[in-house]
């Protein structure tokens, strides 16, 4: 941050300006030293990130983590060399997570960054423009918003077909209102400060108030509900992978394991308990933790 | 009142009619050519050119688009590819099971949501608010079909207390068959007496609607916890301390009425999710409603269907934050103003 941002003195028309200028990278060193859940969400992340990097060299069946077959060792209990035992192709349950960890955190990471990519900008400039601008991406927003979530995704899907890619681009083209209204009110509320006036005074470019200015000052509620997004957006492909709408098989996706062992749950229970597990904490880590910086944010749920 | 009202009601159907717009582009713009998913895809040219007359898709969009509101508003919603049956007789027929299910969810999830919430403010960061918040986070973070296979493991596989799918036991058919009164099977076997029946239904909901109940309770336990916490700060809560009013009565009385405003707002939000989440529990559970319809359908690629239930989809959330926004306007009349 350049130190003309620096500088400013907070005025008193937005309340969580204490914290909501905190740079990232504070706010994240704050929550994590008060607040143990927030940290244990923090250790689950650090984890997906490593098995999402390094899989094909932790996993102890790479090959077969990808999908090539093992007919001799069909739905084995967990055991010494297949610790959390096979599925019915005899394919290794752990190694298919692990491996499973690289495309949904890649999913994920790549919806919200294109959702961000498309609401930043729009929300600023409307946010900041105000008046038509505004009033028309408000309405587009509200018609995109009106839909239950994930169904507008799940349409989008059946009528482009089932697949990974286009179970991504399904749900960034739900994912970005929430990103366009983030920013916009953001923006509206940083228009009004004197460090924006100051510098529209001095005839600074609109747009470079909008980058220097406006946006900078709104990427810590942005990175927040990023947080917290990314694990969303692992359920959501993780949901649409369950019911046939998103990765085929033989590809590891943890929501695609779970329905193929959905029939075998009482004969072969931990085919389908374990993959759902790890969607189950990969999403409760992002959430732990986004929970905790959203509260650090938010000044009215700050604890008494 | 009333203004406020027909506002809400004029801008609903506004958006409903942006979303019929949408719709009809997903449908017939997003494909190269829709008359191949109407034939099948091994269809001569002939049958091709036939299914384009008949269906109208040899005329200019905007007529087509025409058209298609015309019948929608006219009840035709057209035939599903996979039944040959009107798809709104389809919905409609599944829509009891599913309403049920959203219904006993939705009550679990509030009642069972504000009460975390008003126990996790007591003493906030302490190990109660801890716990209650990591489940409430566990709540908004579980897979509903992963938790629903769990639920089946335990409560059917090894306790085998209670059934694993469906909606009643086969034998209710022969032994006690539900009387029609209203369509909505647990209700018809209440009214009309039928024990058997009732019993047996209610325990086939348990699994499905705890499933179901876990994101919005999650949901609405957070936002409780964060209202109540708001509104114990207030003057009137230390003024009715200085009374000394038991503290029970001024947290779950005086405190919680002011609170629930911003927790009924997200209670619309929790119905859409239990909305979307049917889908999936429904597929776990073997539910006869519109989820299981609603998979089937975007599988198969049925047209028809996958058009007519966006729309009801979107509507049915539509409505749900309708109603909510009226029930808030009544309990606080600053609503109305913005």
């Amino acid at each position: 941050m350049s130190p003309t941002t620096e500088i400013t003195t907070p005025t008193q028309s937005h309340a969580s300006a204490e914290h909501a200028n905190l740079k990232p990278l504070k706010l994240l060193r704050q929550t994590l030293g008060r607040d143990r859940l927030a940290a244990a969400g923090a250790a689950i992340i650090v984890v997906v990130i490593v098995l999402a990097v390094f899989g094909q060299w932790l996993a102890p069946f790479p090959d077969q983590g990808m999908g090539s077959t093992n007919a001799s060792a069909r739905n084995l209990a967990p055991n010494a060399l297949n610790w959390l035992g096979t599925d019915q192709l005899g394919r290794d349950v752990l190694s298919r997570i692990i491996m499973g960890a690289n495309p949904a955190l890649t999913i994920s990471a790549t919806v919200v960054a294109a959702a961000a990519l498309i609401g930043i900008p729009l929300g600023a400039v409307a946010g900041y423009c105000g008046g038509w601008l505004d009033e028309t991406l408000m309405r587009v927003t509200e018609v995109f918003q009106a839909f239950p979530p994930l169904l507008l995704a799940m349409v989008t899907v059946a009528i482009l077909g089932p697949s990974l890619t286009n179970a991504g681009i399904a749900l960034a083209i739900s994912w970005w209102p929430w990103y366009a209204r983030l920013v916009r009110a953001e923006a509206r509320s940083l228009r009004e400060r004197s460090y924006v006036e100051a510098a529209r005074a001095m005839g600074i470019p609109q747009l470079l108030i909008i980058t220097r200015h406006v946006l900078r000052n709104c990427m810590t509620p942005i990175l927040v509900q990023a947080t917290v997004d990314i694990g969303t957006v692992i359920l959501a492909a993780g949901s649409l992978a369950f019911i046939g709408l998103g990765t085929q098989p033989p590809l590891p996706d943890w929501g695609l394991m779970v329905a193929e062992g959905r029939g075998l749950i009482f004969s072969s229970w931990w085919i389908a308990t374990f993959p759902g597990l790890a969607i189950f904490l990969a999403v409760l880590g992002f959430n732990l933790l986004g929970d905790s910086l959203r509260d650090l944010l938010d000044p009215r749920q700050v604890k008494r | 009142m009333l203004r406020f009202v027909l506002r809400r009601l004029i801008t609903s159907v506004l958006v409903l009619a942006v979303l019929t717009v949408i719709v009809f582009v997903l449908a017939r713009i997003v494909p190269s050519d829709p008359a191949v998913i109407y034939a099948g895809p091994k269809a001569p040219p002939a049958e091709l050119d036939r299914v384009r007359q008949e269906l109208g898709f040899d005329r200019p969009m905007i007529v087509q688009y025409f058209e298609y509101v015309k019948n929608l508003l006219t009840g035709d919603w057209g035939n599903s590819l996979a039944t040959k049956r009107p798809v709104l007789d389809e919905l409609f027929s599944r829509l009891p099971a599913t309403l049920e299910l959203i219904g006993f969810a939705m009550c679990l999830a509030v009642l069972a949501g504000v009460f975390l919430g008003v126990v996790a403010s007591r003493r906030p960061g302490k190990f109660l608010d801890g716990t209650i918040r990591f489940l409430s986070i566990g709540g908004i973070s579980v897979p509903a079909f992963w938790l629903g296979l769990l639920l089946q493991l335990v409560f059917v596989g090894g306790l085998g207390v209670l059934p694993a799918t469906g909606q009643f036991s086969n034998s209710i058919k022969y032994s006690n068959p539900i009387t029609h009164i209203t369509g909505f099977p647990l209700f018809d076997s209440l009214v009309s007496g039928n024990g058997a029946a009732f019993q047996d239904g209610l325990q086939h909901m348990i699994l499905p609607a705890l499933t179901l109940a876990a994101y919005p309770l999650g949901l609405m336990a957070r936002m409780t916890r964060a209202a109540m916490l708001d509104v114990m700060n207030q003057d009137y809560i230390f003024t009715a301390q200085a009374y000394g009013l038991k503290e029970v009565a001024i947290r779950w009385r005086l405190a919680l009425k002011n609170a629930l405003p911003p927790v009924l707002s997200i209670a619309g939000m929790a119905t859409a999710y239990a909305l979307t989440g049917t889908f999936f529990v429904e597929a776990v559970f073997n539910w006869p409603g519109i989820g299981q319809f609603a998979t089937s359908s975007m599988l198969a690629v049925d047209y028809p269907a996958i058009m007519a239930i966006t729309l009801m989809g979107a509507t049915a959330y539509l409505v749900a934050n309708l109603l909510v926004d009226i029930l808030q306007s009544r309990i606080d009349p600053r609503v109305r103003m913005s």
